[in-house]
Parts: structure tokens; sequence; C-alpha cells
């Protein structure tokens, strides 16, 4: 991933508007999302959001500061250093008479792509990857001339025991929890700004 | 002829109503208990076609005073400056949907950027209507979305109860700021059992912090015992938590002078031996040159944005140590990045550093800063024959003996009261510092006035800010609001043609405010006593009247239509070059 796009892993909360309130408020910012993507969690009190925006790190942690700020946030944390598991799925659409099959067959081989559809003048691939990945492998299909790409965007969560789930504290809605603010202030220590006890 | 409207209240309907828990009634009457039980007071509203039942069922409900307002702008700005004087407690507007809920949009912006707690209820469309472009619908959630706290749109009637609570909790809490309800019409109508649900509001993705991080607080602590010329400014934040005495109790002990921002202006007794004055564009020269020479600079409760740092770079390179605290992370390193952030409450936070710090004196400190203060003093240019804005704001400050509450507009009039700012007392200098909304003050001091009546309240404005609002004397008048309105006339926006001289090459355009109202006649259509003075010898007598009238009166005070706003920095330039006041002429 380059240098310039930070990745950030959201749980909010799902209710009508988040999405607009979140991706309003980094425009509003003046930063730019590349890549969003958001869906239900386990919990289906909770959606979670991946989004990359185009920013340096100081900027990231200014967005991760005022995205806290909106009520229905409830977790957020930069991942962009993390050890991190990212996927993207593409679909592409390429152009493929039955002469040259072969040399491309051999690079969804590689890629552990699929094949979704046949069609008699062209195919659709289906593959899933590291934003790298997916460009790479945009990248060797293109000579055969793609007809168009859907990309899913990013998904990605940390490797290991880490990772951002909201504890028992924070099951349900209203009267009795205390947010369990452990993890988030960590990120914000490493982010410079301390919070308080 | 005389018409006369009956009013309402004696009619059928409106007799006071308990509602107790269980009880079936409309979402109307739900809204209103809830907000009785909130322990609103008083509602600044304007009726129309989505908030009709919430109308019809007011009148049962008379702990809830309903002043009228003559446009919804001035619903939010009274709002506002109710809250702004209750200090804690959220102001409550009540507006319809389309028109009138867009016309709140200035005033919603202007209390949230200055973190003033307000409750605005919006009517909407009923909910089948929504999203059709249905008359007078606007999608108020959308238009707002980027200057409230939070918002909501209440879709089932059952939520209505918590929504409300929520609103509260939300809105006066942490950093305070604007919450929306946006209620459809139907709802207001729908019948319903009514809920109170008592216990506390906890939402699991909101908890600010409040408390700093005892850490980081001695670390401070152990900074201001190392600085040998400390210097601490002071934003709103500081009052909004009440922290003017833990403030006073750390600059005394460790002999720190304290400066601050436009909206912290009344957080320090002004004539202390430490008191600095206001910081940045237009701050005075001894604060600014406090800021560039001091070792450790202690920013509370402010946001440090343009007006106070001018150009970035140029805001205390050379300072070694620089604590900031505030209730917002989001404002700590946004624009200075400080060796120390302390995330917390001033409050909370000034005071347990002032446990912690060893007492001292700083001699030589101080001595440099009263150098400062004889080199760069704050003045004005007399001239002989032509009233000076400071001659007026001067003698009014003397009449209100630190007492009266004072709300200024936007332009030269709210720097110049600012900048002559003289209180021993905290927390009554209001102005709409963060957005610069010109006709504030007007509409801000009514509510002010219904918040605090035992106050004086005056309102100083220049005549093209006080004409944005000022169908609000209507207002005033019908509820018998006292406050003074003094209006500093100098027939041009002021401040604008002060920045088109200095920086835009000495082109005058589109400043010229000949033709403003006859303010003696406009005072007396609204039956109004007034007063009009071009004279520094009649000032004195016209403010005395005032402040002996009971009730609204206005006075107009012919200005000097060349006074300039000084000391300032030149646009673009950096906090050394603020410009003074050249004393030759008339001196
Ligand atoms: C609603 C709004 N429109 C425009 C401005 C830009 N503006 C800032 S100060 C000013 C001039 C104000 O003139 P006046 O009210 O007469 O006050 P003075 O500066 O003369 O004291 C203007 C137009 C503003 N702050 N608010």
């Amino acid at each position: 991933m380059s240098t310039r796009h930070r990745l950030l892993s959201l749980l909010v909360e799902n209710h009508p508007g988040v999405l607009n309130k979140v991706s309003s408020m980094i425009r509003r910012r003046g930063m730019n999302i590349t890549s969003l993507t958001v869906g239900e969690t386990d919990d289906d009190s909770v959606s979670r959001m991946t989004i990359a925006i185009d920013v340096g790190r100081a900027q990231a942690d200014q967005a991760v500061k005022q995205l806290y700020k909106l009520i229905e946030v409830v977790k957020i944390s930069d991942i962009t250093e993390d050890p991190i598991v990212d996927r993207e799925l593409v679909l592409v659409k390429v152009a493929a008479s039955r002469g040259d099959r072969s040399e491309l067959l051999q690079i969804v081989e590689i890629f552990k792509a699929k094949i979704a559809d046949v069609g008699t003048e062209s195919m659709v691939l289906e593959m899933s990857g590291s934003e790298d990945q997916v460009e790479t492998f945009l990248e060797l299909v293109r000579p055969f001339g793609i007809r168009e790409v859907a990309r899913s965007g990013t998904v990605a969560m940390a490797r290991g025991r880490d990772g951002l789930r909201l504890s028992s504290k924070h099951q349900g809605r209203g009267a009795g929890q205390q947010p369990d603010l452990e993890a988030a202030d960590q990120k914000r220590r490493a982010a410079g700004v301390l919070v308080g006890d | 002829m005389t018409v006369q409207v009956t009013s309402t209240t004696a009619l059928n309907g409106a007799t006071p109503v308990v509602i107790n828990e269980g009880d079936v009634v409309t979402g109307a009457e739900i809204l209103l208990e809830c907000l009785r039980r909130e322990k609103v007071d008083t509602i600044f509203g304007y009726p129309g076609g989505a908030n009709l039942w919430i109308y019809r069922h007011l009148p049962k409900f008379p702990d809830l005073h309903h002043i009228l307002v003559r446009h919804e702008q001035g619903a939010t700005h009274m709002a506002d400056g109710y809250a702004r004087a209750k200090r804690g407690t959220a102001g409550v507007v009540f507006a319809t949907s389309g028109p009138g809920a867009l016309n709140c949009v200035t005033g919603i912006a202007t209390a949230q950027y200055d973190s003033t707690p307000l409750v605005v209820i919006t009517g909407q469309v009923a909910t089948v209507a929504v999203g059709t472009d249905a008359f007078q619908e606007s999608d108020v959630i959308g238009v707002t979305m980027s200057i409230v706290k939070h918002s909501y749109l209440v879709q089932d009637i059952d939520s209505l109860p918590r929504i409300v609570r929520e609103a509260f909790h939300i809105a006066t809490t942490g950093r305070p700021g604007v919450v929306v309800i946006d209620l459809p019409k139907d709802i207001q109508n729908q019948k319903h059992a009514f809920h109170w649900p008592a216990e506390p509001v906890r939402l699991r993705s909101y908890n600010p912090t409040t408390k700093g991080n005892p850490l980081q607080i001695r670390r401070a602590a152990q900074l201001i015992d190392e600085a040998k010329r400390p210097c601490l400014l002071a934003g709103r934040g500081v009052l909004i938590s009440q922290a003017e005495d833990e403030l006073l109790e750390l600059s005394r002990r460790a002999s720190i002078p304290v400066g601050w921002t436009l909206l912290g202006t009344g957080t320090y007794p002004v004539g202390d031996e430490l008191s600095l004055h206001m910081v940045g564009f237009m701050g005075a020269g001894y604060t600014n040159k406090s800021v560039l020479g001091c070792d450790l600079l202690i920013m509370v409760g402010m946001r440090a944005d343009d007006r106070v740092t001018t150009k970035i770079d140029s805001f205390a390179p050379q300072v070694e140590n620089i604590i900031h605290i505030d209730i917002d992370p989001a404002e700590i390193g946004k624009n200075v990045r400080p060796t120390l952030p302390i995330v917390g409450d001033a409050r909370h936070v000034l005071g347990e550093i002032a446990k912690l710090v060893q007492p001292k004196r700083l001699d030589s400190w101080i001595t440099q800063i009263d150098r400062w203060k004889e080199e760069h003093p704050i003045r004005y240019r007399t001239k002989t024959g032509v009233l000076q804005p400071q001659d007026v704001l001067k003698e009014m400050y003397r009449l209100c003996d630190s007492e009266a509450i004072v709300v200024a507009d936007v332009g030269q009039n709210q720097i110049w009261g600012a900048l002559w700012w003289d209180y021993r007392t905290s927390g009554l200098y209001l102005n709409s510092g963060g957005a610069g909304t010109m006709g504030f003050a007007f509409p801000a001091s009514l509510g002010v006035k219904r918040a605090r009546p035992e106050k004086t309240v005056w309102c100083v404005a220049g005549e093209g800010g006080f004409v944005m609002t000022m169908q609000e004397l209507a207002t005033a008048v019908h509820e018998n609001l006292d406050v003074k309105i003094v209006i500093l006339n100098n027939y041009c926006l002021g401040m604008v043609r002060q920045f088109q001289d200095d920086y835009y090459e000495g082109v005058r355009s589109a400043i010229d405010l000949h033709g403003a109202p006859d303010f003696l006649k406009l005072a007396d259509a609204y039956g109004i006593p007034a007063w009009r003075t071009d004279r520094v010898d009649e000032v004195a007598g016209v403010l005395r009247s005032m402040q002996e009238h009971p009730g609204p009166c206005l006075a107009e005070f012919i200005i000097d239509p060349e006074a300039n706003v000084r000391p300032i920095v030149p646009l673009g330039s950096g906090l050394p070059d603020f410009v003074e006041e050249i004393m030759e002429e008339g001196m």
C-alpha cells in the first residue's frame, strides 16, 4: 500500500445515515476516501467499516479524532502499520476469444482467481487478494482487453489475537453500559494524545 | 382601529395537564412532558404547518414559557444567549419544517462553533411524505450534518423520550454543542403510552473524558515548576467548565500571567498583576509579546484557530514547552502541536495542577511583562470633536462596574468591546467568536436577559449587524426583555472598510450604510425610548438614562467613521508583526 494511504477500521452503530456522517466528516476535513467498505458484523447492532484515505499519518490521526466525535462511532483503529489481513475482491470482464485463453488461464491459476462466467467473446474473472495483488492481477490481464472492472474495496482485520471488537460491556444500547475505551485510548496515546483515567 | 387577538390560554383545551407514566397521550404531549422533565423553562420558537400539533398542546404546559420570535434565526441566537448566560443548561428552539428549519441554520452553526448547548426541535413532514419533496420538506438532518454535535430523525414514537433524554445529555456534556431533533408531524399526533426513561443516559459510543490523566497532570506541574517565563491563555472552555477559580488559583500560586482568546474574554480579572489581555490577530501587543517571549505556554479550553495564531509558524515558535488542555481530543494538536497534551475538563485539570505546583514568584518575568504593558498599551486616538467608539465603551464599562452582562455583535464593535473590557468578575462578555455571525448580539442578548433577569444586559452592535436581526425588537417589547442596545454607528461596515483600506488596495467597495433607518424613529415605532448623540460630553448622560430606564431601550452613537481596530496583525503576517495605533493626531 502506498505511503500516503491510511487504513482505518471502524465499528459503528448500525443506524441509517451513519455511513453518510462518516464519509461527510472525512470529506469536510478535506481528505479523500480511496476505498470504503461497510457491512454488518456478528452483532447486528454494529456495522464495520474499512476506510482507506489518501493522507499522511498526522492527518489520519486528526481523522480518527474527528470521527470519534460522531456519537455513533463506537471504535476506530488506524491499522495501517499493524499486522493485518486485507482483502479486496475484483470482478473483471476480459475480452477473450478461444484462441488466447490458455495464457489467461495461467494467470488465473497463479493468482488463484476463478472463472465466474464464460461467454463466447469474454470471460468474467473473480479474484481476491490484497490491494497490491489486485493491482498486479489487473495489470497482467490488461493486455487481453479489459471490458469492465468492479472492485469491492478493501476489508481488513488484525492478525492474531488483537482486533477490533466490542467487549461484553458494549452489548446492547442505552442503559447500564460503560464503553470499554481501553483499546481506543491506546491508539490515542500512540497518536500522541493522552486521555484521562 | 385596533384589532384584539384573543389569547388562547383561556380557551378550551388549554387546562394545565399532568402526564403520568403509562398515560396514553400524543407524541406532541410526550415531547412537551419530556421537556418539562428536562427542566426546560423557556422555548424560543415559531410555529408552522409541521409543528402545529406541538403548538396545539403547548398551552397545557405553563411551565414551558414560549417566546414567539420574529424570525427563526432569532430563536436560535436567543436560545444560544440563554444557554451561554445560564452556563450548563441547553437552550431550546422550536421551528417548523422547510423554511423554518432552514432559517435556523446560521444560528445552529453559531452555537456549535462556540460550543453552546442547544436542542433544536424541528417539525418534519409526515413520515410517509419524507423523501417525496413534499410541501415544506427539507432534509434538515442532511443540511445541518456538519454543524451539529448530533441529530435525530424520530422514526417511531416509542423512541421519542429516549431521544429527548439523549439529546439533552449530548448537548450539555463533554464539549457542549447543538443537537437537532427532527420530528415528523404524524408522530406528533400519534397516541402512545408515556414512558420516561428515568435511568441516567449511557451511550456506549459516547463517553467524554473529563478527568485529566494524573501522570500528565503531574508532568504539567513539573513543567510549570521548572518554567521561568510561563504564560497561560484561556479560552471559552474555561468559562464552560466554570474553571475561573482554579485558573486564578494556579496563576497566583505559580506566578503565571494569563491572557485570553476573544471567547475567553472574562475568564480572568482585568487589572490583576498577572492579567494580560486578549491575544492574537487583534489582541493586545503585550499579550502577544508574552506569548512570543515565554518559555512555557499553557493553552486551556481553546482551539488555537487562525485568529489566535495568525500565521501558524509565527505562533510561539521559540517556546520550549506547550501544554494544551482541552476536553476535545480533536482540538489538541490540530493546529499547534503541544509537548504535553491533556484531555479533560478544564476545571478538573487546572484544579489538580494547582494543587501540585510549588508556590513561587517570578519577579523578573513580571517586571518584563510590566515593561511590555507600558510599551504596548491598548490605546486609541482621540480627535477633537469626533466621538470615538472607545469613549462610549469605556464609559459603558465604568457604569457596568463589572456587573452587567455585555453581548457584542461582530465587527469592529466586537473587538473594541473585548479590548476595552475591564471586568474583575468572570463570564459576562458574550459574542459570536467562532462563526462571527453578524446579527447575533441583539437576539442573543434577549435570551441572556430571559436567563438572567436580575442582571443588566447591554447589547453592543454596529448598525450593520443590528439591522440584520432588528425585527426582534418586537420580541423584546412583547416579552418586555429589558436590554440596552448600544449602536455604534459609523455609517459603514466598519471592519470591512478597515480591511479594504489596509489589505485590499484601499478600494472601498460595498460598505456604505447610509440609508440605515433613523434609529430614533425605529425605536419610536416599537414604543421604546431612544437617544442619539455624537458628542463625548453627552455619552455618560445617555448611558445613565439607559441604565435607569426599566425596559428595552436604544441609543445610537454616531462615531468616527475612520476609527480602526488597533493593534492588528496585518493579514498574512505573523504574531510579532502587530501594528499599533499611531498617536500623534489630537494628542
Ligand atoms: C452574517 C455576516 N455577513 C458578513 C460578515 C462579514 N463581516 C464581518 S464584520 C462586517 C462589518 C460589520 O459592520 P457593522 O455591523 O456596522 O459593525 P462595525 O464593524 O462597523 O463595528 C462584515 C460585513 C459577517 N461577519 N457576518
